[in-house]
C-alpha cells in the first residue's frame, strides 16, 4: 500500500533522509522508531508529501506521491495524519474539528458529516464533548479527537508523527488504547513513536533509524530478540532501561 | 499673557457651525473609504507574503517596503502633483480637467494604499503566529492551500490582530488631516480656516479635537466588543476585559 522507493532529502549540504526504502503492505502496522533527529518525522511526512524530498519515489495505493501531475489534496484526504502536538484547529469545537474536511474535502452534507462526528466521539469516549474547544480540552483528549478527525475521511492508512510524546504519562495510555483498536481492527499504519509497549502488542515490523539511514527493518520479534545492529542494540537497551 | 477672550458661541453661527459638519463629514468619509481599500487590499499583500510562491512574496515585500517606508505626508504630494503628470496624456488631461473632487480622491487613494502597507504587515504577522502544524494539519486531511487559508489561517490569524488592526484605523482616521496639505477641507483644514477667520483659536481646534476623539473612543469601544465576541473559547484575552 505505501511504497518507499530510494527516498533521499537534503537541507542544502545536510542529508536528512539518506535511501530511505520502506514497504508496507495493507493492514500492516509499522512502528518507526530511532533517537531525535534521526528522519522519522521527516521520511513519515514525505508519505503524504507535506515534505518534499530529493530523490527517489514514494507511492502510495500506486499514486506517485512526488509526481508534479499528481492531485496530492485528493491523496492526502485517504491518508489520515496524527501530529506530535495535536494540532487541532482552536477557533473549531471538536465536532467542527472533525467536521471540516468531510465537508470541504468529501462534500459530504452537514447531517452526514455530523452523524460521522457523533460515532467516532462514541467510539473514543467523548460524546460528551463534541461542543467544547481544543482549548477546554486536556492533551489527551485533544489528541483522540485529532484520531478521530482522520479517522473521519475513512482513510486506507494512518500516520502517526510521535503522537504521545507531547503528552502526560497518564494521557499516553488513553491515546494508546485507541491506536491499538485502530490496529485491532486492520487499519494500515506507520507509527513514529518511542512507545515499545505498544509496538510488541500490535506491530507487525519495527524500522529503526539513525541519521537520516533505515538501519533495521525486522519483524516485531526479531527486533525485539535479536537486533542485528549494534546502533538499534544500544538504543533499545537505553529506552528499555527504565 | 492677556485675558483670552472666549467666543463658543461662534461656533454656532454659520457659516462656521457648517465648515465644521462638513469638515468632520469629510474626514469620516475619507477614513472610511480609505480604510475600504487598505483592509482588503492590505489582507490580499500580507497574504501574499506569507504563501510557498516566491514570485508572490517578492510582489507583497516590494509593496510594503514602497509604502511604508515613505513619509505620508511625501506621498500625498507624489500622487497629487507627481502622478498625474506621468500618466497617459489621455488620462493625466481627465485627472487633471475633468476628474471631480480631485483632492478628495487623491487623499483617499494616497492614505488606502499606505494604511494597507500597514494591515498587510499585521495579517502577516498574524498568520506567521500561527504555528506551521496547522498548516499542516489542513493539507495532511486533503484540504488545498487556499481551503487552508480561509478555513484555518485566516480565521484564527484576524482574530489575533484585531488589536493591532483597530490602531491602524485610528490611524487612517487621524492621518486623514494630511489631506488638507493638498486642499480638502476636513475637520482640521476648517478648524484652521475657522481661526483664520474669527481668531477664535481654542474654540476651533478645542472642537476639532474633541470630535476626533469622540470617533477614535467610539472605534474603541466597538472594537472591544468585536474582540470579545470572536473570542475563542478557554483561551485568555486580557486585553478584553
Amino acid at each position: 500500500m505505501i511504497e518507499v522507493k530510494n527516498v533521499s532529502k537534503w537541507y542544502s549540504s545536510f542529508r536528512v533522509l539518506d535511501n530511505c526504502s520502506l514497504a508496507i503492505a495493507k493492514g500492516e502496522v509499522v512502528v518507526i522508531c530511532g533517537p531525535s533527529g534521526s528522519g522519522k518525522s521527516t521520511l513519515i511526512k514525505c508519505i503524504n508529501g507535506l515534505e518534499p524530498f530529493t530523490q527517489g519515489s514514494i507511492a502510495v495505493d500506486g499514486i506517485s506521491v512526488g509526481d508534479r501531475s499528481t492531485n496530492l489534496p485528493k491523496l492526502r484526504a485517504r491518508i489520515g495524519m496524527v501530529f506530535q502536538n495535536f494540532e487541532l484547529f482552536p477557533h473549531m469545537t471538536a465536532r467542527q474539528n472533525i467536521m471540516l474536511a468531510q465537508q470541504k474535502v468529501l462534500n459530504r452534507d452537514n447531517a452526514a458529516a455530523d452523524r460521522k462526528a457523533q460515532e467516532l466521539l462514541d467510539r473514543i469516549g467523548l460524546a460528551d464533548h463534541a461542543g467544547k474547544y481544543p482549548a477546554q480540552l486536556s492533551g489527551g483528549q485533544q489528541q483522540r479527537v485529532a484520531i478521530a478527525r482522520a479517522l473521519a475521511m475513512d482513510p486506507i492508512a494512518m500516520l502517526f508523527d510521535e503522537p504521545t510524546s507531547a503528552l502526560d504519562p497518564e494521557m499516553i495510555t488513553e491515546v494508546l488504547d485507541v491506536m491499538v483498536r485502530l490496529a485491532l481492527d486492520g487499519m494500515t499504519m506507520a507509527v513514529v513513536t518511542h512507545e515499545m509497549g505498544f509496538a510488541r502488542k500490535v506491530a507487525h515490523r519495527v524500522v529503526f533509524m539513525d541519521q537520516g539511514t533505515i538501519v533495521e527493518d525486522a519483524p516485531k520479534e526479531e527486533f525485539f530478540g535479536t537486533p542485528r545492529s549494534e546502533r538499534a542494540q544500544q538504543f533499545l537497551s537505553k529506552i528499555l532501561q527504565h | 499673557m492677556g485675558a483670552y477672550n472666549w467666543n463658543w458661541p461662534i461656533l454656532l453661527k454659520e457659516p462656521y457651525f457648517g465648515w465644521i459638519v462638513s469638515g468632520f463629514g469629510n474626514t469620516c468619509l475619507i477614513a472610511v473609504i480609505a480604510w475600504a481599500i487598505a483592509f482588503p487590499l492590505g489582507s490580499a499583500v500580507g497574504l501574499a507574503r506569507t504563501t510557498e510562491l516566491p514570485w508572490l512574496r517578492l510582489i507583497g515585500t516590494a509593496y510594503v517596503e514602497l509604502f511604508r517606508n515613505i513619509p505620508l505626508l511625501a506621498q500625498m504630494f507624489v500622487w497629487y502633483y507627481v502622478v498625474p503628470e506621468l500618466l497617459p496624456n489621455d488620462w493625466s488631461q481627465w485627472v487633471k480637467r475633468d476628474m471631480p473632487y480631485p483632492q478628495f480622491y487623491t487623499a483617499v487613494l494616497c492614505l488606502g494604499l499606505y494604511t494597507a502597507s500597514r494591515v498587510a504587515e499585521q495579517v502577516r504577522s498574524g498568520i506567521e503566529a500561527i504555528p506551521r502544524g496547522q498548516r499542516h494539519a489542513g493539507l495532511a486531511m486533503g484540504l488545498t492551500p487556499g481551503q487552508v487559508y480561509r478555513y484555518i489561517l485566516l480565521p484564527v490569524g484576524y482574530r489575533t490582530i484585531i488589536p493591532p488592526l483597530t490602531s491602524d484605523f485610528l490611524g487612517v482616521f487621524k492621518n486623514s488631516s494630511l489631506a488638507l496639505t493638498i486642499g480638502v477641507l476636513e475637520l482640521t483644514s476648517q478648524a484652521r480656516q475657522i481661526e483664520e477667520y474669527t481668531f477664535a483659536a481654542f474654540e476651533a481646534f478645542a472642537t476639532a479635537t474633541v470630535l476626533y476623539c469622540m470617533v477614535t473612543g467610539l472605534v474603541i469601544l466597538i472594537m472591544r466588543q468585536v474582540e470579545r465576541r470572536t473570542r475563542i473559547a478557554g483561551t485568555i484575552a486580557l486585553g478584553a476585559s
